[in-house]
């Protein structure tokens, strides 16, 4: 965890309770997760109920409250890809992982999520690995995608 | 960069901008849309950064990655201008060879030219390519050709025109009447004369502060257009909300859009950076004495924040729960000050209107249903894409001509309209033109464009149940119609797709239908049953086999084959 920078974070928004859900989008960004310690650090600075800031913190899914693994798995289930698939990529990564969507693997490598619409549906199924692309996925080759993660 | 203080003033940069550009010089526009990115576009922008360099064409050759060009399915696109030569599904191998052959050799490379699946003729130009032929690209037609990061760009199409028109030319009122004239009709799902919601937020709480807002959330599966609108012309957007500011005497606006997509964010703190530089955005605009500001708020991942009341109290900071509907935004909104909200594609719309009028606008598209349409395509069509075609255009002409119709063989079965609150319609309606009228009549609203095409190895209920399965996550569980009343249907149509469906399923989902979209409290609530009502509607024969016969016609429910 990069304490000087989600310092840095909370001292630019101090006193605003309004910045919020950014304080908290860019902690998560930087960190990848929202460790207790720092909510309660985000409460005390930007002046608002810890109650409000779990509040925040847990109704959008971009939030995680526990910690994430090295590389994060995005599977696209929106419509345009479940109609072309996504189900059984999404079964395919279960297997090969061993983890179900919002869980991360005690090795620690991977955690998984599924995802709504990325916007990209002439890619669909899709599947981002790590940050990277990966689209009309055949549930045969996610296997090889995955082994190129260690 | 100089500040305008006038009208003349900016007229005169145009002029100094068009000047400094060659219109013969060779100008290599990459699309950058989300799906020519997540298909490598990237490497293939770095090819010819490199390319170019080793050729030493640096001052001779533009280069300029771009927002969406549409032709999502057969991306990367590259499109090399004066010439208007479209390579499809390009890879940073090709680029050597167009570098010489086409850009310094003026010659078309066969094999990258887009070739008809069904006749083998081939084109080469994107105005030659059935998919763009036909269309009306009024909104998105300009974002191949223009740097998404410059607003010199913009200005050089004319860009900021219809501003210093509404601000120098016109009073607010006027501006407002001209919109009321055209019945520019709000593009976000609902379909609301824009010009009346203006009004109404323009004559609420007289002397308070009014808001104007942009939704770009979009956040229903398979909506795309407008993102690829944002991204690739973000002043655009900006130049329709600021004349709706000055017709409704607003001096704040905020944009709420996605934090899951980098580029857009990107462009558009660039595009506001750049207006306020130029004095189109902030204090005393173009020296007419009218000031507006804009604020960027993002979504981190949740549906329901782009309801227009919960995301209000999004902005203000709070959790994003929707209020009841009587409290009308437009008067009570933002810190219950009157606020105005548009999607991306109605605001778009605005500087064309001002700028060509009321009468040019409204000779576009059908008697109630004006203007042209972005449409999202997706699901099991051969063209996924963005599409802009003028209302009226027939579903047939969508799916087939632009959408090139089903891929593998197979046939079509449906059409689905608005995501997870949208409506579904059967192929032997497809006859159904383009309009938000006609297709609320067949029980599908228009939505904002997004059309889901569905094959004939589509279930029917599986898809029911998906969008609820989806809708469930998203709920803010505020009220318990919805909360309850959608756990509720989506057990029982699970229960169908797995053989356990009973007798009295169907009425009881109905039952709960009608409870759900009369008291839930908010319009995502009431709404979440319009997919499985429309569904029932043209498909119930497909819901009955599945309890009575535990039978799944579409064979695709794995337990019932």
């Amino acid at each position: 965890m990069n304490n000087e920078k989600i310092e840095q974070i909370l001292n630019e928004h101090q006193g605003q309770p309004g910045a919020l859900i950014k304080v908290l989008m860019e902690i998560q960004e930087e960190n990848h997760w929202l460790p207790r310690e720092v909510l309660v650090q985000v409460s005390e600075k930007l002046e608002v109920p810890l109650s409000r800031v779990l509040r925040i913190a847990t109704i959008y899914k971009t939030f995680s409250l526990t910690p994430k693994g090295r590389y994060q798995v995005n599977i696209c289930t929106g419509t345009a890809c479940q109609v072309r698939g996504a189900q059984q990529v999404l079964e395919e990564v279960q297997k090969l992982t061993g983890i179900k969507p919002g869980e991360t693997g005690p090795d620690m490598k991977f955690s998984l999520e599924t995802v709504n619409c990325q916007g990209c549906c002439s890619l669909g199924p899709l599947v981002e690995i790590d940050g990277k692309t990966h689209g009309k996925t055949a549930p045969a080759e996610i296997a090889d995608a995955l082994k190129k993660y260690e | 960069m100089p500040r305008i203080n006038s009208a003349a003033e900016l007229e005169e940069l145009r002029k100094d901008i068009l000047a400094q550009k060659d219109p013969d010089k060779t100008c290599i526009s990459v699309c950058a849309g989300i799906a020519c990115l997540g298909s490598g576009n990237a490497q293939v922008i770095s090819a010819f950064e490199e390319e170019i360099k080793k050729q030493s064409l640096d001052a001779k050759v533009d280069l300029i990655a771009t927002g969406c060009h549409g032709f999502c399915e057969k991306g990367p696109i590259v499109v090399i201008y004066p010439e208007e030569i479209c390579y499809l599904e390009v890879t940073p191998e090709d680029v050597p060879e167009i570098v010489s052959k086409t850009v310094i050799g003026k010659k078309v490379i066969d094999r990258l030219i887009y070739t008809d699946p069904n006749t083998g003729i081939k084109a080469a130009h994107q105005t030659e390519i059935p998919f763009y032929k036909n269309q009306s690209r009024l909104l998105i037609g300009n974002s191949p050709k223009i740097n998404p990061k410059s607003i010199d760009d913009y200005l050089a199409i004319g860009g900021y025109s219809a501003l210093s028109k509404a601000l120098f030319e016109m009073t607010p009122e006027g501006v407002l009447d001209e919109i009321k004239k055209a019945n520019l009709r709000g593009r976000g799902g609902g379909g609301f004369p824009a010009g009346s919601k203006w009004e109404t937020t323009r004559n609420a709480q007289p002397g308070v502060e009014k808001y104007v807002i942009v939704n770009a959330h979009e956040g229903e599966p398979g909506a795309f257009m407008d993102r690829a609108l944002f991204t690739g012309n973000p002043h655009l957007i900006l130049e329709g909300l600021i004349i709706g500011a000055y017709a409704i005497g607003s001096h704040q606006g905020f944009i709420y859009t996605r934090h899951d997509t980098p580029v857009l964010r990107k462009n558009l703190d660039l595009a506001l950076a750049q207006a306020k530089e130029y004095g189109l955005l902030g204090d005393n605009i173009l020296g007419s004495g009218f000031s507006f500001n804009v604020d960027v708020h993002l979504d981190v991942g949740i549906f329901v924040s782009g309801e227009s009341s919960a995301l209000m109290r999004s902005i203000e900071g709070m959790p994003p729960e929707p209020r009841p509907k009587y409290i009308r935004t437009s008067v009570t909104g933002i810190w219950d000050r009157p606020s105005n909200l548009n999607n991306v594609e109605t605001w778009a719309n605005v500087p064309q209107i001002i700028n060509q009028g009321y009468e040019w606008y409204s000779s576009i598209g059908t008697e109630r249903s004006k203007g042209t349409k972005l449409i999202s395509l997706s699901g099991n069509i051969v063209n996924s894409g963005v599409v802009e075609v003028p209302m009226g255009t027939s579903l047939r002409e969508i799916v087939f001509d632009f959408g090139g119709g089903i891929p593998n063989g197979k046939k079509l079965k449906a059409i689905h309209f608005g995501g997870p609150m949208g409506g579904t319609i059967p192929e032997s309606l497809i006859d159904t033109p383009l309009d938000f009228d006609e297709l609320s009549k067949q029980g599908a609203s228009l939505g904002a464009g997004d059309m889901l095409v569905l094959d004939e190895d589509t279930c029917m209920v599986e898809m029911a149940r998906l969008f609820l399965d989806f809708l469930a996550g998203e709920s803010c569980g505020k009220c318990v119609p919805c909360r309850e009343g959608m756990r509720q249907m989506l057990k029982i149509l699970t229960n169908m797709t797995q053989g356990e469906g009973k007798d009295g399923d169907i009425k009881l989902l109905e039952e709960i239908s009608g409870v759900v979209g009369e008291a839930a409290l908010c319009s995502l609530g009431r709404s979440i049953q319009k997919p499985l009502i429309s569904m029932l509607k043209y498909f119930r024969d497909e819901f009955e086999a599945h309890i009575k016969e535990k039978r799944c016609p579409a064979n695709a429910c794995k337990e019932l084959k």
